[in-house]
């Protein structure tokens, strides 16, 4: 059976721009895959060559086999697209836009009607449907568009950064949403920044930054093969840079601490990855008060995503995120998306 | 959040289903699936304009202030000065008919320049439109539906300040001169929409156009009061070839197909041979936006 989605050594730069570099990755049929990074690591722009939206530089993208590049409208077909911002006609009730977009996937005439209520009905529309989409909140609008990407029944629906701005309450209808589409048999392709989004929902995941996809597998995978567990420790509430050194220089001379970071963004806390199953918090508070260093606090936790990210790249995804905005124009960009 | 997602016949409502729209024979109803995309995007434009009138309200003001403001201004010129036998509300009705027209088309491109911004543009661009043109002719249904009521609205204006009614037939054919001059402007338009970077673009191309294009046709005065180079240009300019059959029509009851209904620097042309111009005017642009159509954006 081929791949659900397929994309190979994906390369798209806008202007001189390298927004994507080089990206790989496959989708097998009936999975959440996720598609993790930080903001400007290219989610959207592979995500917009995959619905044929831009046109990839150079690379190989194919859904259940058929080639995005020779056979666009063959693709367009499997593909259900639920962009990362909700672009809505706010004069149209939600209803109408639903009956547009089913003429627009060549639904037969005769089912529209039957079709669009199933999906209000199943995406909690029901209130709403006839509700001009202006007067739509964030959660309800992702809703619509939900049910939008869905109505011509699509092998893939792909989904960027879906619960970006979203309350807690209606991203977990989106998830929940999610996992029942994975159990009806529809695969789902996501992105997302959230660790926690991709961790809970994605059978498979591949983490990229600026361009390039650094991990791929399932999360568990990824985490074991990091091995050893995170420390996060504080000396003090907010410790003096030098004072962090030091505790660095000591905890490093200890046989069981594998790695010590640093985390300047975050108070000068200090980042350790030890060997599993040693009593190990103790250990370091203990080496620590001989040298009269205090311990403000001490966490211990099995490796996360964010390690992989952080062991791939130096840097947590957090990190990442606040350096990507700060030194982004978004208008600049919106402008060339258009070009 | 009051409603939450229904798990009821949840999964039968969210199996993917390969056959719907379809897919497996893609080529054999295209015509089908052509005139239903098509349908469905001039829905969407007569809904917005129910719901939002203005445009149809201020559009139906516009031509009638040409219609008295222009003919204010020459209503003391001398009898005969445009042609005989026509008064200036006969010579001024041909013009306003197609300028209101021509002004309309030329804006057709800016809602969907305005979708492209927002994103909307990119619900068409994702989903499997048997062909784009689609979007052109949608836009082209409801420009002309647009024009004919102002058409009508000009027509029935221009009978009460003296300019007369054509007969059923001179009225079938200003409709079909009308429509070939939409379609072909229409078509342009969502050209521009398509390859311009945005909204300011397109406004600035439709600003440096719509008025000159007026001044530069046969609208508010006959070639023969025209610099010689103005000639030249308004012979060219397809505006032309719209409002002098119309004039004609206007003029004399007695037109035929072989009538010479205009007369440029260098030939005469009859009614049909200027269908045929017009014909070529939209052949032309509907070939040359093919690649723009196309295209995928970045
Ligand atoms: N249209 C564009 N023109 C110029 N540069 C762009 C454009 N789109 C994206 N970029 C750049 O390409 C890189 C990847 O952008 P992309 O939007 O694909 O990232 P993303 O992972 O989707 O980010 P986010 O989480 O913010 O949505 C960024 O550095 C961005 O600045
Ligand atoms: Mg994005």
């Amino acid at each position: 059976m081929a791949a659900a989605v397929l994309i190979k050594n994906l390369r798209k730069s806008y202007g001189d721009v390298p927004a994507v570099k080089d990206i790989s990755f496959t989708v097998e049929p009936g999975e959440i895959f996720g598609l993790l990074g930080p903001n400007g690591a290219g989610k959207t722009t592979t995500i917009r060559c995959l619905c044929t939206l831009a046109k990839p530089d150079r690379g190989k993208i194919e859904v259940g086999g058929i080639s995005a590049i020779a056979s666009p409208k063959a693709v367009r077909q499997r593909l259900g697209y639920v962009a990362q911002e909700v672009a809505i006609d706010k004069v149209l009730t939600g209803r109408e836009l639903l009956k547009l977009q089913a003429a627009l996937y060549h639904l037969p005439k005769k089912s529209i009607g039957d079709r669009t209520n199933q999906l209000i009905e199943v995406l909690g529309l029901q209130d709403y449907a006839d509700k001009k989409t202006g007067t739509y909140s964030g959660g309800i609008r992702k809703r619509l568009d939900l049910a939008a990407g869905l109505l011509h029944q699509p092998e893939v629906l792909v989904l960027d950064e879906p619960t970006v701005g979203l309350d807690i309450e209606s991203r977990m209808v989106v998830w929940e949403f999610l996992q029942a589409l994975r159990e009806a048999g529809t695969t789902v392709l996501i992105t997302s920044h959230y660790l926690e989004e991709i961790d809970a929902l994605a059978d498979r995941l591949a983490i990229i930054d600026q361009g390039v996809v650094i991990a791929e597998g399932t999360p568990s995978e990824l985490k074991d093969k990091l091995g050893g567990d995170r420390i996060t420790l504080r000396i003090r509430e907010f410790t003096p840079y030098e004072e962090a050194e030091k505790a660095k220089y000591i905890l490093e001379s200890l046989p069981f601490v594998e790695n010590v970071i640093v985390n300047t963004v975050q108070g000068n806390s200090l980042n350790l990855i030890v060997t599993s199953g040693q009593n190990s918090l103790s250990k370091i508070e203990q080496s620590l008060s001989e040298v009269s260093l205090p311990t403000f606090s001490l966490a211990q936790s099995r490796p996360s995503l964010d390690d992989v990210y952080l062991a791939a790249t130096g840097k947590t995804i957090m990190d990442a995120q606040i350096a990507a905005s700060s030194s982004r124009d978004l208008k600049k960009e919106k402008k060339q998306q258009m070009k | 959040m009051s409603q939450s997602i229904s798990s009821r016949n949840i999964k039968s409502a969210l199996a993917p289903n390969p056959a719907v729209g379809g897919q497996n024979n893609e080529s054999s109803n295209s015509l089908g699936d052509f005139i239903q995309e098509t349908l469905a995007l001039t829905q969407r434009l007569f809904i917005q304009l129910q719901r939002r009138p203005s445009t149809l309200i201020a559009g139906i003001i516009q031509p009638f202030m040409w219609l008295v403001l222009f003919g204010a201004l020459f209503s003391k010129a001398p009898a005969g000065l445009f042609g005989s036998d026509l008064s200036y509300a006969k010579f001024l009705a041909p013009g306003v008919i197609v300028f209101t027209a021509f002004s309309g088309a030329l804006n057709a491109g800016l809602p969907v320049m305005f979708d492209r911004e927002f994103g909307f543009l990119n619900r068409l661009l994702v989903a499997p439109l048997s062909s784009r043109y689609s979007i052109v002719a949608a836009s082209t249904i409801y420009i002309i539906a647009l024009s004919f009521i102002q058409t009508a609205v000009i027509i029935f204006a221009s009978a009460i300040l003296g300019a007369g009614l054509p007969g059923i037939v001179g009225l079938s054919a200003i409709a079909l001169i009308v429509f070939l001059i939409v379609l072909g402007v229409t078509a342009l338009s969502l050209g521009l929409a398509f390859a311009l970077p945005g909204h300011i673009e397109l406004l600035a191309v439709i600003f440096v156009t719509n008025l000159p294009l007026l001044f530069a046709s046969t609208a508010l005065a006959p070639l023969s009061f025209m610099a010689g180079w103005l000639q030249v240009i308004a012979s060219l300019n397809p505006l032309t070839y719209a409002i002098e059959p119309i004039r004609y029509i206007y003029g004399h009851g007695d037109w035929a197909i072989n009538s010479i209904v205009m007369n440029t620097p260098w030939i005469g042309f009859s009614f049909g041979s200027v269908i045929l111009v017009l014909l070529g005017f939209d052949a032309l642009i509907l070939l040359a936006i093919q690649p723009l159509l196309r295209r995928r954006f970045a």
